[in-house]
């Protein structure tokens, strides 16, 4: 791996994975559990759920509880009231709505965010949104999603709401042709990260280049047909759908996930933006040598541990890939909660072809198959992690992939380090003192 | 509809998970879309459960909504009972599954299993966790009890001469506060009073032991929130009386130690039992003289709030300027006790009224919940916390019951423990506006977190550093990426990339350094 002409991805015949699709059960958050990091990342942006105690309570416990004093998010609670037709559910929301932006005048963006109980009920939060914009204006925008349960998981919270400030981008017209970024590369990303990217961005020579979701709402991005994207997360379906209906081509990598993942993302844009290879060498080789002598220690600890993934966050085949092809852990079953074959086809290119994929989840079923495998780690969420745990598996909480910057050639390292822990721990609490 | 920031209690359907999670031989089905499987970390995070709660959620779609979710409900429930094989299915349905009205109920009815079924109907748009537990355990007593109901007008027939009294300790879940540890120093208590414990119930109970609630003498309603509803409802259909009085404090465990052996129709030298307590003596003594008056805030569920403002007012010598809660099912009892104090009682759940309050009383104490220690945290008084909802803190590794004279202690220790000592106060008024001891400093034995963001900003914007004979500048943009770093490692990677930078010789340290400085430590 020290240069740019390494095989391009794709060139061997794609394999064709067959997953085990499996229905029941899901231990998966829901896409509300997003707002966590979406109102840290949009800093000047509101989340309302439109929902039901449940939702409020499952923000504030996936949350960890209180973490923030006054939380840029919050739950209007639908009441018996209001679906027994007593209260009109619209003019409730109104009234929420107004006392909310009281309270918070420096607010300049609101996302009403639909949840199961508002979808059943048909409630229409899109006219709402519209409504209530028209009322704020200029002051707020107000936008809608939904991160409800029964269309949404995990990350796909993150998904329907780029896509809604997507659709919400001004439209290129001739005025303002010119503003139009050449690459856009789509996805939360934490704030350290998207620094570092920027600054290889800059190094590679690009000039137009903007991350999305912006970190202030007001900031202006102009997206067209001159426009090149380029994906930072595996879950953004509806954002790449709309990005291409306003005329963006997406830039076909893997996720920026290990230092191979990262050199093959920025390689991608770096042809697709046509920059020099000897550019790009010059930049990217001392990042990629200084990251790879910086993930010695831990493949000592992961070289040869088997691992087994239960669906969470979809970033579970660029991790899976990552830890099999940089740190040699060896891959049992890899969950997702779904496939999108064609976002992830460079990382199923990477994927060890001996690999099981699962699709959906039924988590009985799949903690049979852990147990049965009795693999060294199990990647799962919360709910499952302590009783793996007591049941002798090591583990590894897959929320704080989503919750840590782990993409990048400078976190590399801290991303084998997140897998490496557990194993290290287990063995200084297993060790037996010497005599 | 109401604008909720923070919620004190979950759905009702998440109280019926504290009662099924707290059993053995119990299953839950319940009809939920994905998502609500949530609550399952309440369990395994917060109280570090071992086991998973012993519920499965249909999980069901949008794309199933047009179809057959009713379908989808029976093969979860049949499913769930072959494969956990419990004495009692409780079936149910979250918020959302309670709007598509499938009637879990009847279809866990239709499917023959040979265990009783316990459907729940518990209304998530109108009631709330506590409610839920408590209707929960009231339809499980009362379908596993049903045969045992005596006749109308039939009195309970008189406990055997030869029989030792014996009683059922009432209301303790999953994810209480401290309820495991009260119920160990209550039944202890109980034991050396010579009462046995016929069923704690519903923590470590199964089916069967439900069904035999009804031989005890009377009943210990040991958390009301939870077992009011069953109480009353075994008194009228067993004869069993129920304890009124909450074992929370010296005085507490006092009066309770009167009212159960009256209950038990035995006799008890109170005061025998109760001289050796420590919480007692250490508030009598000399040091404790400056808490005389400390003005206290006490928030909670009921239970908890009415019995830590009688601790606070009679047991510590505090002075209690506010007291609510936001179980509004007790609501009443909470007014006659904050009446007592010369006080109007807040009921409330919404967080922001209970913050305007405190912040309106600033008291210099505050016993709460998570929330109010939150409150706290902001406004920089010191707190305890008292009640549910509860955090991992809330479940010490060490044993800590609130409950019986230990639990007094434990009460007395943690809100002390938050507070100033006595002479150590005494010489911040002395010294007033000295740089360590100052009005905004946190008590010294709780260490380093007084102040911290001032001498960490101090520390982070440091200038120049001088080094031996070298001097050592940090680039503006290497600075300003290290200000990104969290702020609890943030003065470790300043030291490490230092050194580094010393080693190597260099005279600046730009944003390279720092990240080549990273690479090098972490290799």
């Amino acid at each position: 791996m020290n240069s740019v002409s390494q095989e391009v991805v794709l060139d061997s015949q794609p394999i064709n994975f067959q997953p085990l699709k499996e229905r029941g059960q899901r231990e998966v958050f829901c896409g509300l559990t997003g707002i966590i990091w979406l109102h840290r990342k949009i800093q000047d942006a509101f989340f309302l759920v439109v929902g039901s105690r449940t939702c409020a309570h499952l923000i504030q416990s996936a949350a960890g509880v209180m973490i923030f004093a006054e939380p840029r998010f919050a739950t209007a609670i639908i009441d018996d009231r209001d679906l027994a037709g007593l209260a009109d559910a619209n003019d409730e929301l109104d009234k929420v709505v107004k006392q909310l932006l009281d309270r918070r005048p420096d607010i300049k963006l609101l996302f009403l965010v639909g949840s199961c109980p508002s979808e059943v009920i048909k409630l229409d939060l899109s006219r709402a949104a519209q409504r209530l914009g028209k009322t704020f204006a200029p002051k707020v925008r107000i936008l809608n999603y939904s991160g409800s349960g029964i269309e949404t998981t995990f990350t796909q919270g993150e998904d329907a709401c780029l896509a809604a400030l997507v659709q919400d981008l001004p439209k290129s017209t001739e005025s303002n042709q010119g503003d139009e970024v050449d690459l856009l590369v789509v996805g939360c990303l934490a704030d350290v990260v998207e620094d570092q990217f920027s600054r290889i961005f800059k190094d590679l020579g690009l000039k137009s280049f903007a991350f999305f979701p912006p970190r202030e709402s007001t900031q202006k991005i102009v997206v067209g047909p001159k426009t090149k994207y380029l994906l930072a997360q595996p879950f953004l379906t509806d954002t790449a759908r709309f990005l291409e209906n306003l005329g963006a081509q997406r830039i076909a990598a893997p996720f920026p996930l290990g230092v191979e993942g990262t050199e093959k993302w920025f390689l991608a844009a770096a042809q697709e933006l046509g920059v020099p290879a000897d550019t790009f060498e010059k930049v990217i080789a001392p990042q990629r040598d200084r990251a790879n002598k910086s993930l010695e220690p831990h493949r000592e600890i992961l070289q040869g541990k088997s691992i087994f993934f239960f669906p969470d966050s979809q970033l579970e085949i660029p991790l899976a890939r990552y830890l099999n092809r940089e740190l040699g852990m060896n891959l049992m079953e890899v969950g997702v909660p779904y496939l999108h074959r064609q976002h992830m086809a460079e990382e199923l290119a990477m994927l060890d072809p001996k690999t099981q994929l699962a699709e959906g989840q039924n988590v009985e079923n799949q903690l049979d198959r852990c147990r049965e495998q009795q693999p060294d780690m199990v990647v799962c969420g919360l709910g499952l992690a302590n009783p793996l745990e007591a049941e002798g598996f090591t583990t590894k909480w897959s929320i704080e992939l989503v919750f840590t910057p782990i993409q990048g050639f400078n976190q590399a390292a801290d991303l084998a380090e997140l897998f490496a822990r557990p194993l290290t721990r287990k063995n200084k609490l297993m060790m037996v003192e010497a005599a | 509809m109401k604008l909720t920031l923070w919620t004190y209690e979950g759905p009702p359907h998440v109280g019926a998970m504290r009662i099924a999670t707290a059993m053995e031989k119990v299953h839950y089905v319940l009809h939920a879309p994905q998502g609500d499987t949530y609550a399952d970390l309440l369990f395994t995070m917060i109280e570090r459960m071992k086991k998973r709660p012993p519920v499965t959620y249909t999980t069901f779609q949008a794309r199933d909504l047009g179809s057959d979710t009713a379908e989808l409900f029976k093969d979860a429930a049949r499913t769930a009972y072959a494969r956990f094989q419990p004495d009692l299915l409780m079936v149910g349905a979250s918020c959302t599954a309670e709007l598509i009205q499938d009637d879990p109920g009847g279809l866990a009815a239709a499917l023959d299993l040979p265990v009783p079924i316990l459907p729940l109907e518990l209304p998530a748009y109108q009631k709330k966790e506590n409610w839920g537990a408590a209707e929960t355990f009231y339809q499980m007593v009362r379908l596993l009890g049903q045969d045992f109901v005596l006749p109308p007008g039939q009195q309970r027939p008189a406990r055997a001469a030869d029989a030792k009294p014996s009683c059922n300790i009432l209301g303790p879940t999953a994810l209480g506060f401290r309820h495991r540890d009260d119920v160990e120093e209550i039944s202890r208590l109980l034991r050396e009073l010579g009462i046995e414990v016929n069923v704690v119930a519903p923590l470590g109970a199964n089916p069967a032991d439900i069904a035999r609630l009804h031989e005890a003498d009377f009943n210990v309603n040991l958390y009301p929130e939870t077992a009011n509803t069953a109480a009353t409802w075994m008194t009228r259909s067993f004869g069993q009386p129920s304890t009124k009085a909450i074992p929370i404090g010296f005085k507490g465990t006092q009066a309770f130690i009167t009212e159960v052996c009256q209950l038990a129709g035995i006799e008890c030298d109170v005061q025998k039992f109760s001289q050796s307590s420590k919480a007692r003596w250490y508030a009598l003594s000399v040091d404790s003289t400056y808490l005389t008056n400390k003005r206290v805030f006490i928030f909670g569920d009921a239970t908890h709030a009415i019995a830590a403002a009688k601790v606070a007012a009679h047991e510590m010598g505090f002075k209690v300027v506010g007291l609510g809660t936001y179980s509004r099912e007790l609501a009443r009892e909470v007014r006659e006790a904050a009446a007592e104090l010369g006080l109007e009682a807040m009921i409330t759940d919404d967080y922001l009224e209970v913050e305007a309050k405190i912040t309106e009383l600033q008291p210099e104490l505050i016993l709460g919940t998570q929330m109010e220690r939150h409150i706290a945290k902001r406004l920089q008084i010191p707190c305890a916390v008292i009640s549910s909802p509860v955090h991992v803190q809330d479940f010490p590794a060490r044993y800590s019951p609130q409950m019986g004279f230990e639990g007094a202690c434990v009460l007395f220790d943690s809100w002390v423990h938050p507070l100033m000592m006595g002479l150590e106060e005494h010489l911040i008024g002395m010294f007033r506006g000295d740089f360590e001891f100052h009005e905004g400093a946190m008590p010294s034995h709780l260490g380093h977190s007084s102040a911290p963001m001032k001498s960490e900003a101090e520390q982070i914007t440091a200038p120049n550093l001088n080094l031996g004979n070298q001097t050592l500048a940090w680039e503006t943009d290497a600075e300003k990426e290290l200000n990104k770093i969290p702020f609890f490692v943030r003065g470790k990677a300043r030291r490490n990339t230092e050194k580094y930078a010393v080693e190597q010789g260099l005279l600046s340290i730009t944003l390279e350094t720092l990240y080549d400085a990273k690479a090098h430590f972490k290799s």
